[in-house]
């Protein structure tokens, strides 16, 4: 009734292979979160921007990625965007895909953040000369990210783990792209799988502990 | 000189200043007392532009502070204030929220800046804190140190805003001490208080609000002598 037969060492062969993919996995994680915290951070604003003109577009980009399916949007990015001739490659697709959702939803957490902040710490910057934008950038921002670190962590878990639906738009060069084009070759499916599972676990890891540090080194008060 | 003429100010319906007069010359020390609601907090958020006014004018130096043509930001540095809440800036050290404006608004350069906020600092009794972030302060320090953060734009005005009101009585004494100081310097100064002994002792004239209008004003031995209108004598014995 159970005839599988572990063969972690031919499994394990394959390791340096999968090593290089989890890197890339890595570098798409990184990249997305870059991107997504940095047009969240606009989004933010324009959704509480008093112009209807800012606050329409940032409304319905929240609106999409929060409310469709994250493999949607990958496909969007890959095979949608494809067929008015614009073409982006698997990885470029699912690093937008991804970055786009991120955005989405880190959006509405530093909204919350911000709202968090009390009104006097606009005045008190106001009242010193400063304007709307450095008031912005130098008291409320700051502030901001600190507020809202650990739900922001969330999302960048989210979003290592996110990488893995790439497989649907091609990405072979990937963790998961990698692991599926073993398995095929090898059929040692429970084997190869379980140490992705294991690397984007370590993954996922690494970045909470850079999350962290940058965290500490930032937020002394 | 601060010129305050026919100013009236409303929160959706409900009126906050109906129809404020009040000048004060450079130099001048201006206490303003009256009950909750008033207007007076009111009043100096709309010095400094904070708030908009429906109606009326008031200059700072001859320009006109609510103008579409007037920079704020600008007129800004000219007019400092100090809040009832200290709104220390949680993520800087004390050196850094001093010397944020200075760098970022004036221009300066962090070594320029640097002097100015440890000589504010000191001036106030802070030297010691630098490095400290506000948490680590007590109210009464956080609250010197945003008077020490508005006096680093080297201002012509300074407006304080019940800047005793959050404080234990323990550490009012010290805030006090630093306006009583900044007055002797013959800084310009407008505060709102409840604080009468500081209001008779340190200002040239006291205006009691009451209902959103200026009832009286006068210098203190007036209002706290022979205060002429019945709403004033009410305040004061209520006081007492």
């Amino acid at each position: 009734m159970f005839d599988y037969t572990f063969q972690w060492r031919q499994a394990y062969r394959h390791l340096p292979r999968m090593l290089e993919g989890a890197l890339v996995t890595l570098e798409i994680a990184v990249l997305s979160l870059v991107i997504g915290i940095t047009i969240a951070v606009l989004l933010a604003v324009a959704r509480d921007s008093k112009s209807i003109w800012l606050r329409a577009p940032a409304t319905a980009w929240v609106e999409v990625a929060r409310n469709t399916p994250a493999l949607f949007q990958i496909y969007m990015a890959h095979f949608g965007l494809g067929s008015f001739g614009i073409y982006l490659s698997p990885y470029v697709a699912l690093l937008a895909g991804i970055a786009f959702n991120n955005a989405g939803y880190l959006c509405e957490t530093f909204r919350g953040a911000l709202r968090a902040i009390p009104q006097t710490q606009t005045r008190a910057g106001r009242s010193l000369g400063m304007g709307q934008a450095q008031t912005f950038r130098l008291i409320l921002m700051p502030q901001m990210f600190r507020i809202s670190f650990l739900p922001t962590t969330n999302q960048m878990v989210w979003a290592i783990l996110m990488t893995s639906l790439g497989v649907t738009v091609g990405m072979a060069t990937d963790l998961t792209g990698i692991t599926q084009n073993l398995n095929a070759r090898t059929f040692r499916t429970f084997e190869l799988f379980a140490m992705a599972a294991v690397l984007y676990y370590l993954i996922a890891k690494a970045v909470m502990l850079a999350a962290r540090l940058i965290a500490w080194r930032l937020f002394r008060y | 000189m601060i010129e305050i003429e026919k100013v009236y100010k409303s929160f959706g319906k409900l009126e906050v200043l109906k129809g404020v007069d009040l000048t004060v010359a450079r130099g001048e020390v201006v206490s303003i007392i009256g009950g909750s609601g008033s207007g007076k907090s009111t009043l100096l958020t709309c010095i400094n532009g904070l708030e908009p006014i429906q109606s009326g004018h008031i200059r700072i130096d001859g320009t006109d502070v609510h103008a579409r043509s007037t920079d704020l930001n600008k007129l800004r540095r000219k007019v400092g204030i100090v809040f009832q809440q200290f709104n220390a800036f949680p993520h800087l050290s004390v050196l850094d929220n001093v010397t944020l404006a200075p760098r970022k608004v004036l221009g300066m350069s962090r070594a320029e800046a640097e002097e100015i906020a440890v000589r504010q600092l000191s001036h106030v009794g802070l030297a010691d804190k630098l490095k400290v972030y506000p948490s680590r302060l007590s109210g009464g320090q956080q609250q010197r140190m945003a008077i020490a953060r508005a006096l680093a734009m080297s201002p012509q005005y300074m407006l304080f805003d019940e800047v005793t009101s959050a404080l234990d009585p323990l550490l009012v004494g010290e805030v006090l001490d630093t306006l009583k100081m900044l007055a002797e310097e013959g800084m310009t100064m407008i505060c709102v208080t409840h604080e009468m002994t500081f209001a008779r002792d340190v200002s040239q004239r006291v205006a009691f609000f009451h209902q959103g209008i200026l009832a009286e004003i006068g210098p203190p031995e007036q209002i706290f002598g022979a205060p002429q209108h019945l709403e004033t004598q009410k305040f004061l014995s209520n006081v007492r």
